[in-house]
């Protein structure tokens, strides 16, 4: 199972190895981990896809939630949160190939950013399906290189997760 | 507001801290914070290795209930700290351990005595900083004691660049701390301690495990009355040993692969396992299986250690202080202590002319009748005092239970006697552990510390040696301590009055003799290699 994890975080130097470190070091798999400051400068988010059973998950959070850095972490949901990651690939293409690259691409909203005589670089974002599934489409022209900056994601409607300790954290 | 130096107001805080004494070796990079110490009434003792420095700052809180302040230098200054700061965070030590670093513009260019002592430490430090901002210095100061003496206490490392410590800042103590991430619970949330107290009341063959947690929190009281009131009989783990009298009628002894067979039939026959301040590792429980018929209620400070050894049925998050006395206010009286039968088989120990470890152990508990505290080493000296001597106050046994750090015996006992000048603290050591803090004969000698310290001699890394014995039918390879020095004439180059027991007769007199000496004493123990750890 795959569990996503909104964590809020204070904007220190060396927060990011904290986590990371305690990963590692108790023996946990993270699938994705995407950072950034949140509305709020002295705060950041990360966006941790761990994979594991129910131990695991709790284990990662209760461990996390000991981290003096860390302010707050709420286990999301998928069916109420949406959940994006954008991804650049550069493929292979050439005249015979190219019209239907393109093709490909408009039929998944996805974004050609970058050309050349002998490959597209196309810039797509939405769930980890739709990415695997435009690769997958992909692998026949021949794919030179993939970058993704992982999963991020927030609550849909109106809830959000802040700062104040109020709701719940366990 | 006063203009001064981070290094002046570094000594500031640690004054409006209550600090009295620091333990440590100065170097270039923290000479600053140094030279300021001298203009304070704070006493620095200076140890001969800064691992021992951390431990005495251990001894020192464990007996003070206070936060332990050691310091040392950049580089190998702040590496030798390691073991001692690890050893802290496995028994949930608060310490500040103070680190000068290297001129903040060559961070990260392996400059002369530099080393990343924050990345370092960061798995086992309950937090750190690198200070590179001199604005922050007394925030971080003053969180850092906080943090370390709140909650689930632990050390807290603070690495302060040398350039940092020369500058001037305006100095002003914040009232308040507000760390976002840092809520500990104290309160323990009242549904689930209500279905504690039915799961109590409604079992039959109910057992409280006590670890160190108790200690820690104070709650020494609450949990005696809650199992005289419902009859419950106590196993420990080893951080627990003193959160009830040993002689205590319900107390059944330590748990776990070295602890006494009392203990752990118990735990293999509870309906109820009571967990208090424990995380029960695997030392704690040996080969005991928790099964789907026994319940569990854990009630800790930490979360995180609720669920994680053990499956829990009723987890309460909070200090065991707090919520022992909110489940003593609504538990009833229970008639039947099931456990008599169990206490009756205990174990009786052979009685022969030769001269044994607990022999020695009893003869001292019976000269002190328990007016003493208790700091240990790691090995077979370290069950047998476990087992055989008589704790009566919490806080009056110190070991290092978590890591079993070798070494940390007599820096230990260094630090609980300056935190308790008015109490008898008694070291015992083996010859092994001995020898990896001896040059701390030095701190004793140059502070006249009086403590004493009861060497076991058996001339083997005995508990290792055992293993050998038992696991690799004999194959001894690098446990035999041949080359140990004569320790009465290395007491002697320090100064320090010694005498060397060998046999039954005359155990009596020489506790005498240790117990009347004035100043510091080594009692050395001459014991056989083959004296098993449970007899
Ligand atoms: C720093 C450290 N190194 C190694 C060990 C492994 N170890 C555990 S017990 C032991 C032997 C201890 O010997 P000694 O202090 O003479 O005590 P004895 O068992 O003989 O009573 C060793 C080497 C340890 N616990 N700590």
């Amino acid at each position: 199972m795959k569990y996503t994890l909104s964590v809020l975080v204070e904007n220190h130097p060396g927060v990011l190895s904290r986590v990371a470190g305690l990963f590692s070091r108790r023996g946990f798999n993270i699938d994705s981990l995407a950072v950034g400051v949140t509305e709020d400068p002295t705060i950041s988010r990360m966006t941790i896809v761990v994979n594991g059973d129910d131990y695991i998950v709790e284990q990662v959070t209760k461990q996390l939630n000991k981290l003096i850095d860390v302010i707050k972490i709420k286990k999301l949901n998928p069916k109420e949160a949406v959940e994006r990651e954008l991804a650049l690939i550069k493929v292979n293409a050439n005249s015979q190939t190219r019209s239907d690259i393109i093709q490909i691409t408009e039929i998944f909203r996805a974004n050609i950013v970058d050309v050349s005589k002998e490959t597209l670089t196309i810039e797509i974002s939405g769930d980890e399906d739709k990415i695997e599934a435009l690769i997958e489409l992909l692998k026949q022209y021949g794919i030179r290189e993939v970058v993704r900056t992982g999963l991020i994601a927030i609550e849909r409607g109106n809830k959000v997760i802040s700062k104040s300790k109020s709701e719940e954290d366990e | 507001m006063a203009k001064m130096t981070v290094a002046r107001a570094m000594v500031e805080v640690l004054k409006s801290e209550g600090v009295e004494i620091i333990f440590g070796i100065p170097g270039a990079a923290i000479y600053p914070f140094y030279d300021a110490l001298y203009d304070s009434d704070i006493k620095h003792v200076l140890v001969r290795t800064e691992q021992a420095a951390v431990h005495e700052a251990s001894g020192y809180a464990r007996t003070t209930g206070k936060v332990g302040v050691c310091v040392a230098t950049s580089g190998p200054g702040a590496t030798n700290l390691i073991t001692g700061i690890a050893t802290a965070y496995m028994d949930s030590v608060p310490i500040v351990a103070i680190t000068g670093q290297v001129n903040s513009s060559l961070i990260g260019k392996d400059v002369f005595q530099e080393v990343d002592i924050t990345g370092a430490t960061a798995p086992f430090t309950k937090h750190n900083y690198l200070i590179k901002d001199p604005k922050k210095i007394v925030k971080v100061l003053k969180e850092a004691f906080y943090i370390a003496s709140t909650g689930r206490r632990g050390p807290v490392l603070i690495d302060v660049p040398i350039d940092v410590q020369m500058q001037e800042i305006e100095f002003e103590i914040p009232k308040e701390i507000d760390i976002p991430g840092y809520k500990p619970k104290e309160k323990g949330h009242p549904l689930q301690i209500k279905r504690a107290v039915e799961a109590i009341e409604n079992s039959k063959r109910p057992v409280v495990c006590s670890g160190g947690g108790v200690i820690a929190s104070g709650a020494s009281q609450e949990l005696q009355i809650l199992i005289e009131r419902q009859k419950i009989p106590v196993i420990s783990t080893l951080m627990g040993i003193g959160s009830i009298p040993t002689d205590h009628p319900y107390y059944l002894g330590m748990i776990g692969s070295h602890g006494q067979k009392e203990a752990n039939l118990a735990l293999r026959q509870a309906d109820l396992l009571i967990v208090i301040g424990a995380r029960l590792a695997d030392r704690a429980l040996g080969d005991t299986k928790i099964t789907d018929n026994m319940k569990i209620i854990h009630i800790d400070i930490d979360p995180a250690e609720i669920g994680k050894n053990v499956d829990t049925n009723i987890p309460i998050v909070g200090d065991a202080k707090q919520v022992l006395s909110e489940i003593n206010k609504r538990i009833s009286e229970r008639k039947d202590f099931w456990a008599y039968e169990i206490k009756a088989q205990k174990k009786v120990l052979p009685d022969d002319d030769k001269l044994h470890p607990y022999d020695v152990l009893r003869e001292i508990s019976r000269a002190y009748n328990g007016d003493y505290i208790i700091t240990t080493d790691v090995g077979q000296h370290q069950i047998w005092a476990a087992h055989n001597l008589y704790i009566k106050e919490p806080g009056t046994f110190i070991t290092s239970g978590g890591l079993g750090t070798m070494g940390y015996g007599v820096p230990a006992a260094i630090g609980a006697k300056f935190g308790r000048p008015d109490k008898e603290v008694i070291s015992i050591t083996g010859d092994g552990s001995f020898q990896m803090l001896l040059q701390e004969l030095a701190t004793i000698k140059r502070e006249q510390v009086p403590i004493k310290i009861v060497l076991f001699n058996n001339t083997r890394l005995g508990m290792v040696y055992e293993l050998q014995k038992k696991r690799c039918t004999g194959r001894f390879i690098a446990t035999c301590l041949d080359g140990n020095p004569d320790f009465m004439i290395l007491a002697k180059a320090y100064g320090i009055e010694s005498m060397r027991l060998e046999s039954k007769e005359k155990l009596k007199e020489a506790i005498e003799i240790m117990k009347s000496h004035k100043g510091p004493f080594l009692l050395e123990v001459v014991t056989s290699p083959d004296e098993p750890t449970i007899p």
